[in-house]
Order: C-alpha cells, then structure tokens, then sequence
C-alpha cells in the first residue's frame, strides 16, 4: 500500500465496490439457510462401514463404546466410524444435526426425547431390528422403545434407577431402619435431625436435581398414569393432585440441606461421602463421587418411600441410554445389523465391563459380575412395573429447561407460594405445548 | 460458508477494470497515485468487511427480527408459523423471569456506574501521580479485564461455594442452619456476581481514565497550582472537565457492558432466581434440543430495542455537537 501524499482522499474504486460488495452479500444472504451441517461422517456409502455419531464423550463411557465396536468389528468385519462430540454440546445441537447430515446410527435417550425426534420424521423405524432382538427386553424396555406411531425407534443399552442413597455404617451406628412409608420416612428424618446429622442431602445448582424429587413424590403419590399425563402436557398443574405433591414436599423439605440452589450435586454427594448426611435422592451416578473403595463398598440405597397404598413403590425411575438410527442412513442394511448387534446381551455385557455404575437394558445379560449396588439396581428395575425416565425425558426438554426447572429452584427457595407458582407454570405450559 | 466467500473473491477482482473508465476524466495526477493493485487491494478491503459485515450483523439481526413474530422448533423452515404479537404478550404478562431480568440489567448498569467507575477513575488519579511501582499496580489492577469472563465466573463461584468456598470458610457459614448461600439465594446472589464483574469493570475503567489522564496538557495543572488551588480544587475544576471525551466512552462502554453481560452469570449459576439476565434468557430459550427460537427471538428484540433507546439518544447528541464544532 502507498499511501497517497494527500491524506485521506482515496478515489475511485471505493463506492462502486462497496455496491458490489452489497450485491454479494445480498447473494450471500440467499445463501444463508446453511443450518450449520455438523455431522462429520464424509465417507460416502461403503458397504464394510457404519458411520455413528456419539455423546459419550468421558472418558469411562467412551472407552466402554469403543470396546463394543472393536468387538462388533472382530464379529462381523463391519467398521464403525464413530464421530463423539461432547455429550453437552451433542444435545444442544442434536436439533440441526439431525436435520443435516446425521450420522447412520447416534446415540440417544429413551422417553419423549425419542419419540420427539421419531414424530418429526428424523428417525427411522426399526422394527425389523426389534424382530431379532425382542425377546432380549423386558416388557418395560419395548414400552420405552417404541415412538407415538407405535413403531420401535430405539435399541436401548443401559439404564440406572433413581433411590435414595445412605451409608451402611452410618444406619447401623444409629440403629436406624430403612424406611417403607412416608411416616416412616418423617420419623428418621426428624431422629437424624437429632442425631446432628443432615437427614437429606441436596444440591439444585444445576437446576435438574430437583426435578428428580417432584418426580418420585408424584408417581408415588398420584400413580403412574398420572404422571405420564402431567409429564406429556394432558394433565393440568392446577390439579389438586399436582398441589397435594408440593404439600407433600413443603412437609420434607426442612429436612434437606440448606442452600442447595447454590451448591452442585457433587458437592451434596460430599456431604455423604463424609457421613455428615444420611441420606440422598439421586440416580447411580452418584457412585461416581464414592471415590474410596472401602466408602463404595459401604453404599446402598432404597427406593422412595410409600406414599399412596394403592400405587405402593410399583415405579421405578430408571433413565436408559442406547441408539437410534437416522433418518435416511447411508448403509441402511449395516445400521441394522449394528443395531441388532448392540441389542444382544453381548454387547451390554462388554459395555458394563468397563462402566460399572450401570446396569444392562437386557434381561439377558449376564449378571454374575455385577456389584452388590448393580444387583440391586437390576432387581429394582426388573421388578418395577413402570418405568419412568426423568422429568427433562419423559415430557418437552422446552418446557422443563424454561418453566420447571426455575419453577422448582423457586419453590425450593421459598414453599409458601405454591398456588400461584403452579398456575404460572400452566399458563406457560399451556403456550409451549400448544406450539408443534 | 467457505465456498460463497471464494467465490466472491473474483468477481471483487473483476472491479478495478470498469472503476478504471471514469478514473480517466480525472487529473492526472491523481491517476498515478492508485495502480491496478492499490484499487484491487482497496477493493478487496472495502468489499469482504461489507460482505462480512451485512451477513453477520444486518441480515442476522433482520431475521432475528422477522423470527420474533413466528413460532419455530428448528426442524425444517415449512414448521415457521406466524403469531404476530403473540410471542411478546407471552414476555409480557406470562413469563415469571422476564422483568425481573430487565430489572437486574439496570441494576447492573447503574451499579456498575455508581462502584466500578468512581474507584477505577481514583486509581487512575493516583497511579497518574508517577508514585513507586506505578506499572506493577496497573498491571495488577488491569489483569482481570485480561481475563475471559467465563473465567472470572468460574473463580468467582469457587469463592462464593456455600461448603467449601473461601468466603464462608472465614467466616465460618458452611454448617446446618449458618448457611450463606451466595449462589443461590435471590437476595444476595446479583449482588455477589456484580461484586466479581465491579472487580473487572474497575480495571477496565481504570486504563480508560489513565489514557485520558496522560492526555491532559501539563501546563494545566501547573496554572492551577500557581492559581493556588489544591489538589482537589485543580481535580474537580480543570482536570475532570478535560476528561470529557472520556467520560462519554466510560459511558457507552459500561452500558454495553450491562446489556451483554452472560457469561460471568451463565458459569456463576446460570441464572437462577435473583440473577435472571436477558442474555440468559435468550440462550436458554434458543439453544437446547427443542428450541423455541421464535420466543428467545423475542426476548432478543427486546435485549435490542433497549440498546437502541440508549445509544441512539447518545450518537443524536454526538453528530449534533459535532455538527456544531
């Protein structure tokens, strides 16, 4: 560049470019709806390979796929091209990913979260998959597979319960017992209170936690039905049932730790890992931060108390993993056969060798190898006769991220003004469901 | 995205040869001064900025607009439908989070006016004074706004932590029935985050007046202290009107700084109770699985009309003043 001796005055070109350069753009913009293609599988169709996109990306689970694959591999000689994203940023994006170039086969969430994607035509059917594979699940897990048309969309792989989780050592000490009714329940939160013990561990930073809590005390309370109708937009939150629930929980909630809005549930898990909380109510997971294996071995839990003796603990909340196929795979036949592959107790076997902290989808699987925690989960769930997934599957991710989850944050904060909150949430409930 | 831009390049290049024809009827010497390659170089200069510049900001922000009035979960453009209104009647009368999240932002201005701005414009004035180790304090000082926000947050939310973090650990506020819940109490957790952001914003504010200190001319000051007048009198009467000009970026630069703020918030609690924030609300409508990008679309064209009833009233008054200079 030279620069001109009289300053500033650069003639010519300028204006006539910048028209062209709005022209451009303008061309540009008609160009735009490039809704981001984030599905990174290049390879065109080849018959030897099935390109899969994942969410696992820790480093346990990521490890326990890929050893699955490696197997699949060795088995029948087809190659899958995984694709992993971080699992935060798959969901977010799951969405345009879908609509793009998906991969063949992705990994997924059972419940409304499916059948979401399955109703807008994103996935495919798989029922030719669930012909060979079945009689591999119990009644329950074909529930859980099958989309709103009644169709399977979904091979689920593993899942976990929700109980509530306490230290052996620390019920023997005090001499308490587990309780089976909400009484009972009460009575050992008020002695633990006593005993200087935190009676219920908590922590609802990240918003979901609590979500968790509404879910058990209503199926426990109102049956399952109800809540699938609450969960599912049909049922109202103005309903006597719904406030009941909150009255419910208003009656424990001086018994949980305090500040939870501001504290993680990792933190929460601490105060058990420390023995200064009896109790909490959590998924399996919360084995994770068990990371002493004398304090692991010294873990139960038991399921949510009897509320309503008519539904008794006849639910199980066990949230469960596994893949579906999109929506116009390009090596249809392999994707099935991977599916069906991942749908045998083979592959669940080898996937629970490498994360223990779940339980196989398949009653077929072979459970001579699971720890006392994982023999009790599969109990809990094989015994169960409804099987929920979690408030942010089971009904609108929209409507539980936006309305609920500040909603009970709000509730946990401040329980008096109950009536006016749940009418907040139906008012707003009623727009999100509303729209497609 | 790539692809479009290259094949803009050429049709760029493509310029110079018609813009050449009138160049001509101009004196000669002006012709010598821009060869084939400055016009082509100053062409591609002018034209990709343009390009860029309208593609990310005017046609997304036309859209964000025309979005506002729809409804629309992502999946597919024939599944956009026209509601008028209805989007911001929901904002208005039925989302519990909306006005407490306006109210929050203009809390966040105005106390990033009244606390971060006074105390960085005094250290500005002291560290103007040429005392010992001047550069270390304003390294010191400046570091924070060297710092990503997301960050400051994440730091900060380890020293508000309710169990383990620094605060209640002093002062002993970590056990049942003591608990100060920095995070999560609505009370107390905007005013705990505007105390991380008035950290930054103080740094920032502090290099903005500096600059604006090195450049009052000497020889005010002197007069003033031959003047007699002391070292407040000659602050408040010669040196803070010549800031002036600084003041007005001080100004424009914190409101910005309280219309976007998202990130410190979004990793401090992600904007529970007591710390709702427009940003935030449009990030958790529009991002996520099932999105409602016409309702987020909404909160953002109200984030926007703020914006726009602040600062045009400011760039009115510049043009005017500059106008009349």
């Amino acid at each position: 560049m030279h620069l001109s001796p009289s300053g500033l005055s650069v003639p010519g070109p300028s204006r006539r470019t910048l028209l062209r350069g709005v022209g451009g753009a303008a061309a540009l913009g008609a160009g735009i709806p490039l809704l981001s293609a984030c599905g990174g599988s290049g390879t065109a169709a080849d018959p030897k390979t099935v390109t899969l996109g994942s969410k696992a990306s820790d480093p346990v689970p990521k490890k326990a796929f890929a050893d699955i694959y490696a197997a699949y591999k060795k088995k029948s000689g087809i190659t899958v091209d995984v694709n992993t994203k971080d699992s935060n940023t798959f969901q977010e994006q799951i969405n345009s990913y879908l609509q793009g170039t998906p991969d063949d086969v992705f990994t997924w969430f059972a419940g409304y979260r499916m059948q979401f994607f399955a109703a807008k035509g994103l996935a495919t059917p798989i029922d030719d998959v669930w012909k060979t594979i079945g009689g591999n699940f119990p009644e329950a897990m074909h529930k859980l597979s099958k989309g709103e048309d009644g169709k399977y969309y979904f091979v689920p792989l593993y899942t976990y319960p929700w109980a509530i989780f306490y230290r052996k050592s620390v019920f023997k000490q005090y001499g308490y017992e587990v309780p089976t009714t909400w009484d009972e329940f009460i009575a050992l939160c008020k002695q633990m209170q006593k005993d200087k013990l935190v009676p219920i561990a908590f922590g609802d930073k990240d918003a979901w936690p609590a979500l968790g809590t509404f879910d058990q005390i209503n199926f426990r309370k109102n049956g399952y039905d109800f809540h699938v109708d609450l969960m599912a937009g049909k049922a109202s939150w103005t309903d006597a049932k719904v406030r009941a629930v909150f009255d419910l929980w208003t009656e424990i909630l001086p018994y949980h730790q305090d500040g939870a809005v501001g504290r993680t549930w990792q933190d929460a898990a601490q105060t058990l890992v420390s023995k200064k909380a009896g109790m909490y109510l959590l998924g399996t997971f919360v084995a994770q931060q068990f990371t002493n294996k004398a304090d692991l071995e010294d873990l139960d839990f038991f399921a949510f108390p009897e509320i309503d003796p008519s539904y008794g603990q006849d639910t199980v909340e066990a949230p469960t993993d596994g893949f579906m196929m999109s929506k116009s795979p390009k090596n249809k036949s392999g994707s099935v056969k991977l599916l069906e592959y991942l749908g045998s107790p083979a592959a669940e076997e080898i996937y629970l060798k490498s994360d223990p902290s779940v339980v196989a989808a398949s009653t077929k699987a072979d459970t001579s190898s699971y720890s006392p925690l994982q023999k009790k989960a599969y109990e809990m769930i094989s015994g169960a006769k409804s099987l929920t997934q979690f408030m942010d599957r089971d009904s609108r991710p929209d409507f539980t991220s936006t309305v609920m989850q500040p909603a009970l944050q709000k509730f946990i904060r401040n329980p008096k003004g109950v009536d006016s909150l749940l009418s907040s949430i139906e008012r707003q409930k009623k727009t999100i469901f509303a729209s497609s | 995205m790539s692809t479009q831009t290259t094949t803009e390049i050429p049709e760029a290049a493509a310029v110079p040869p018609p813009g050449a024809a009138p160049a001509k009827k101009v004196p000669q010497g002006h012709r010598r001064l821009l060869t084939r390659r400055d016009r082509l170089t100053l062409g591609l200069m002018a034209t990709l900025p343009t390009i860029l510049h309208v593609a990310l900001v005017w046609v997304t922000a036309l859209a964000s607009i025309a979005l506002a009035f729809t409804t629309w979960n992502g999946i597919g453009f024939d599944s956009i439908q026209w509601v008028g209104l209805q989007n911001f009647k929901e904002l208005f009368t039925n989302n519990p989070q909306f006005w407490p999240a306006v109210e929050h932002n203009v809390i966040w201005f105005v106390a990033l006016i009244l606390v971060p701005t006074p105390l960085g414009l005094f250290l500005a004035v002291q560290l103007d004074k040429k005392i010992r180790f001047s550069r270390v304090y304003q390294t010191a000082f400046f570091l924070p706004v060297v710092m990503s926000m997301a960050v400051i947050g994440f730091v900060w939310q380890l020293v508000y932590n309710p169990d383990t973090g620094l605060i209640n650990s002093i002062i002993g506020a970590n056990k049942p029935g003591h608990y100060i819940d920095w995070i999560g109490d609505p009370d107390l957790n905007l005013w705990a985050v505007l105390v991380a952001a008035s950290w930054r914003h103080t740094g920032y504010m502090m290099i903005l007046y500096l600059a604006g200190l090195k450049g009052v001319d000497p020889s005010l000051r002197e007069a003033s202290a031959l003047d007699g007048a002391g070292e407040w009198q000659t602050f408040k009467n010669v040196i803070f009107p010549t800031l002036r000009p600084t003041n007005t970026i001080v100004l424009v630069v914190t409101i910005i700084e309280a219309l976007r703020c998202f990130d410190l918030v979004y990793v401090f609690n992600g904007g529970a109770q007591g710390t709702e924030l427009l940003s935030i609300l449009v990030t958790s409508n529009i991002i996520g699985e099932s999105s409602r990008i016409g309702y987020g679309s909404a909160i953002a064209v109200v984030l926007l009309l703020i914006s726009l009833v602040v600062i045009i009233p400011y760039l009115v008054s510049t043009f005017r003043k500059e106008r009349r200079a």
